[in-house]
């Protein structure tokens, strides 16, 4: 039972480290803007299936990884200008709700285009699995570990040590005394929707050569990334990270050593549990904007 | 005379659907600090906030240098060269001394990243305080640093017409002594028209070119300081029994 241990530890991490994008772009739309973006497990969803279909059309790995992810961040700029932005001002509850349906939205588009057969993506670099301890870990795995670690690296580094990434946290913490010194709470809403997707089609892109692509794979990586976030207590960036490894550890080893039926139970008791365990309500933040 | 810096014609602004400024006129020239005083409640923080164009006035115009702002953002005027520092000192808790200040000059960082790294110096010449602060965190100062680090960003923005509103709130009168030196080389290096709103009177009678008296949304009195310490209505409602003029 034990010896399976390793294998279950590096799946979890693989699969953890996508979740950490995911609930990494709830967590900065959620910073900036007060809104939790439900529609945010749809970009992985849309990188991985655009980035299919590049490949289809001929482009290399590299090309139609850059190409989707770009594309997605523009998808992820028309959902704030035409559906967030519109909505400013109004209820919370209303907000949340759009992006359920720009969601719903995206699912169906999906559908249409892609259909419900799955994609399979080629690994970035294929070859034999690395062996670690007792388990093995793929190259795409390596990928999806380095390259969720990289982008969060330079995500920390942005906003610690950028004036720009300043702005975008000042905006967060006081967008009226932002507004004076000429940051544009707009622009920057518009900026962490854009940045949020870029982060979703980086996951997709890296977890589809191991998951496979479907039209409706957002729903899970959404909840999950949500979850991670929420244990993060959704305002704090490290802690989302912490917590996508988390949840993909606590579901791998649900699967391991209960049944592979139950890991997704696991995953919603422990959200549960986190905000049982939190005082303050999720609508907190977006109405202390309000005010 | 020089034509105005900054005109404000008959402005009128709602706050809470309720007009609270009646239409008000203000004209301020390059180099003059106006001062405006008055009680509690009687628009001077709503007249600031309408001029950096924080509210968007229900009627009349604000005009910079003979441009009207029109119903422009306040992330737009304040590149136009008007500035608010508002009440309530507003900093970024969880950004660092120094990101504060270089966030005072965001309106221009794009178009000059040097210039505005370079300009973080001047403001920390004028309050040393804060270069030993410099890595801090705005929410781990005292309220008299918050304060300098709130009129310090105000700086940053290098701004043509300086809108403070209650600068001297919480801070030593040595230090008041030091902003208001500043103000007075600012408008005479480089023409810094000035409104001030202060509750300190005696301290805005001082620095101030003219005073502006306001109350219940409406300019009542206007006058040089000499004027105004002579009235007795103010004397007796804003520098109480004893005050002397020449004190
Ligand atoms: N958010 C708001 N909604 C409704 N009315 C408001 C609001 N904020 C302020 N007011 C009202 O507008 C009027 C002017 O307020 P303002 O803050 O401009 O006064 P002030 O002269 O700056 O007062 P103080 O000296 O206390 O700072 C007051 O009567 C106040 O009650
Ligand atoms: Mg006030």
């Amino acid at each position: 039972m034990l010896a399976l241990l390793p294998q279950l530890v590096l799946t979890g991490l693989t699969v953890g480290s996508i979740y950490a994008l995911v609930a990494l772009g709830f967590v900065v739309i959620y910073n900036v803007t007060g809104i939790l973006n439900f529609a945010q497990g749809e970009f992985p969803m849309l990188g991985a299936l655009l980035c299919a279909s590049l490949l289809a059309g001929g482009l290399s790995v590299p090309l139609a990884a850059v190409a989707a992810v770009a594309a997605v961040c523009v998808l992820g700029a028309l959902v704030e200008r035409l559906a967030v932005e519109p909505a400013y001002g109004s209820h919370p509850l209303t907000l949340i709700i759009i992006t359920f349906g720009v969601s719903m939205a995206f699912r169906g588009l999906a559908l249409m285009v892609w259909g419900a057969d799955p994609y399979t993506l080629p690994e970035f670099t294929p070859g034999a699995p690395l062996v670690l301890l007792s388990g093995v870990l793929t190259r795409q795995a390596v990928w999806a570990i380095g390259l969720s670690l990289a982008v969060v690296a330079a995500l920390f580094l942005f906003f610690a040590c950028t004036v720009p990434g300043a702005a975008v946290r000042a905006c967060a913490d006081n967008p009226f005394a932002s507004r004076l010194v000429g940051i544009s709470p707009r622009r920057t809403s518009l900026f962490a929707f854009t940045l949020s997707a870029g982060l979703g089609a980086v996951a997709g892109i890296v977890i589809a050569p191991i998951t496979g692509a479907t039209y409706d794979m957002g729903l899970g990586l959404g909840l999950k990334g949500f979850v991670a976030a929420v244990i993060g207590g959704l305002t704090n960036a490290p802690a989302a990270v912490v917590g996508g490894y988390l949840v993909g550890l606590i579901e791998a080893l649900a699967t391991g050593f209960l049944t592979p039926g139950y890991s997704g139970a696991i995953t919603f008791l422990v959200l549960l549990l986190v905000l049982f365990l939190q005082r303050e309500g999720l609508l907190h933040g977006a109405q202390r904007r309000r005010a | 005379m020089t034509a105005p810096l900054l005109e404000v014609c008959g402005i009128r602004t709602r706050r809470g659907g309720i007009e609270v400024l009646h239409g008000i006129d203000l004209d301020v020239r390059a180099g003059e600090i106006v001062a405006v005083i008055g009680p509690n409640g009687a628009g001077k923080s709503t007249l600031l906030g309408t001029i950096a164009g924080v509210f968007p006035p229900a009627g009349g115009r604000v005009r910079l240098a003979g441009h009207d702002l029109g119903r422009r953002a306040a992330e737009e005027i304040v590149r136009m060269g008007v500035c608010l520092v508002p009440e309530r000192r507003q900093i970024w808790s969880g950004l660092t001394v120094r990101q504060n200040l270089l966030l005072g000059g965001y309106h221009r960082y794009w178009r000059d990243r040097a210039g505005v790294r370079a300009d973080v110096a001047r403001p920390l010449r004028i309050f040393p305080k804060l270069a030993e602060l410099i890595h801090r965190a705005g929410g781990h100062l005292s309220g008299g640093e918050q304060q300098m680090l709130a009129i310090a960003r105000g700086l940053m923005s290098r701004p043509r017409v300086l809108l403070l509103d209650e600068p001297s709130l919480g801070l030593a009168p040595r230090v008041v002594r030091e902003i208001t030196q500043t103000l007075e080389q600012l408008r005479r290096a480089e023409g810094l028209a000035v409104v001030l709103v202060e509750q300190n009177v005696k301290a805005a009678m001082l620095v101030a070119d003219r005073v502006c008296v306001m109350e219940r949304g409406r300019i009542v009195l206007r006058g040089r300081p000499a004027e105004l310490l002579a009235h007795p209505g103010v004397r007796s409602a804003y520098l109480g029994k004893g005050y002397e003029v020449a004190g």
